[in-house]
């Protein structure tokens, strides 16, 4: 089984890739459209701007790509800025528009008394716990870096989310799009056992 | 609310781990990449390396260790040391580093600062700080080349300007307190702590569970970064964890 890790020129996929293969699976690092449309599951990584992975995305056509891979039912996984280009928009340096597949935009944090970048390990709460990327897991720390949070559209799409002054998304998913803000590739054993769910969906078996 | 972090560092010299007292003094211990992994093991929440190589062919070893420790550790890494220029943050950060700590380049480019931030975003970019207070000045004042020149600025004006160019954390050594197993600086520690809106990782002076407890509340540091305690299990990673945590610290 090969789980496609979306390679548009930015962000650390290095260790994605390693964390998927430790995991047992072949991690497949890719800006190919017929590799990612022939995989079983699809990672979305991401560091930087909003805008210009948006750009390089429409550059290399891989925006269609993976709305297209989406759309086939295959399991997506938008890691980081990879889970805020799942929705429809950023006001990130002016506004700039996503990939449309979640509603809902992604906001800067008020800052304030809380330090921005959000940076370094919180506490997962999970709304959903029976959700198959949850299931059988307990509650705990995972690792964040951001200065952008999303704020959903629809409450169903929240799974978990993390406290920093008020409730920040930290896990969404829909049918078979999800997204993790923090980096679960970073993120401990917990962050391994979130990516050990996801791509147990990809192989088939933790869907009824 | 964020954990408080705990961060073993490296200190690497042509892909070998050694660790300097006081800048100096070198010591083998080990290989960079399996301490990795056993401090990833032991809930270190971090790990920073330094690359203190001279010469080319030691950066070039660097770039290898950084690639391996990507594929063996899930946690986040920063590596300093040597780099200068966009390119070769690049380089390592491609390599599967999160952050990238630049201290004395900086200093002398501090478009540097910005330049990384632009590119790879701020939370990418760490600028250490080397300070020691200065007399004449009555104020602590910026090091670099290893803490050989003083450079007449001042550490809390240069945090705050490292901030305002995009910087996303500051690595704050205090040269006096850097080992002597005394304890941070506390006074040194909260003084930038409050003076900018990132992170604050306190360094140096670590010797004893209680040190980290001091920084972490009068300090008012986000994470606390110690070398040789660590390397030579003076204080198992673990053990201080659960003391942090039961004197009502967060902690992973």
């Amino acid at each position: 089984m090969a789980i496609a890790i979306v390679d548009y020129g930015m962000g650390n996929l290095h260790s994605v890739s390693k964390a998927v293969e430790r995991l047992g699976y072949e991690g497949l690092v890719t800006g190919g459209a017929s590799a990612i449309l022939g995989a079983d599951g699809v990672v979305l990584p991401g560091v930087g701007a909003f805008g210009d992975a948006m750009a390089h995305l429409r550059g290399t056509g891989l925006d269609t790509v993976v709305r297209q891979a989406a759309a086939n039912g295959t399991p997506l996984l938008g890691i980081c800025l990879g889970m805020q280009l799942l929705f429809d928009e950023s006001e990130e340096h002016g506004r700039n528009e996503g990939l449309g597949l979640l509603p809902g935009r992604a906001v800067r944090f008020a800052g304030g008394s809380y330090k921005v970048p959000h940076m370094g390990w919180n506490r997962l709460a999970f709304l959903q716990p029976e959700s198959p990327l949850l299931a059988g897991l307990d509650e705990g720390y995972v690792y964040f870096v951001h200065s952008y949070h999303v704020e959903p559209q629809a409450a169903a799409d929240l799974l978990a989310v993390t406290d920093y002054g008020h409730p920040v998304t930290a896990i969404v998913g829909r049918n078979n799009v999800y997204g993790m803000q923090f980096h679960p590739e970073k993120s401990g054993e917990l962050g391994m056992s979130l990516l050990r769910s996801f791509l147990a969906l990809a192989q088939g078996d933790g869907l009824s | 609310m964020l954990a408080k972090r705990i961060i073993p560092c490296l200190d690497v010299k042509d892909g070998r781990v050694v660790k300097g007292v006081n800048f100096v003094n070198l010591r083998d211990a080990g290989d960079p990449v399996e301490l990795a992994a056993l401090y990833d093991q032991e809930g270190a929440d971090e790990l920073v390396f330094l690359d203190i190589s001279a010469s080319n062919e030691g950066r070039a070893t660097m770039v290898e260790v950084v690639k391996q420790t990507a594929g063996e550790i899930s946690i986040p890494f920063t590596v300093g040391g040597g780099i200068s220029q966009v390119e070769d943050m690049k380089r390592i950060l491609r390599a599967g580093a999160d952050k990238i700590g630049i201290n004395t380049a900086a200093v002398l480019n501090p478009d540097l600062i910005s330049g990384g931030a632009k590119h790879f975003g701020s939370q990418c970019i760490v600028v250490a700080v080397d300070a020691k207070y200065n007399e004449e000045l009555k104020d602590w004042e910026v090091y670099t080349h290893g803490g050989q020149k003083g450079t007449g600025l001042r550490a809390i004006q240069w945090v705050q300007e490292a901030e305002a160019r995009g910087a996303g954390e500051i690595l704050l050594t205090s040269m006096e307190a850097d080992g002597t197993k005394d304890g941070f600086d506390l006074s040194l520690t909260k003084a930038v702590s409050n003076a900018v809106g990132i992170p604050v990782i306190a360094s140096g002076g670590a010797g004893k569970v209680s040190h980290f407890y001091d920084v972490f509340t009068q300090g008012q540091a986000d994470a606390a970064l110690a070398a040789t305690i660590f390397h030579y299990k003076e204080i198992a990673i673990p053990d201080l964890k659960k003391d942090l945590k039961s004197r009502g610290v967060e902690i992973r």
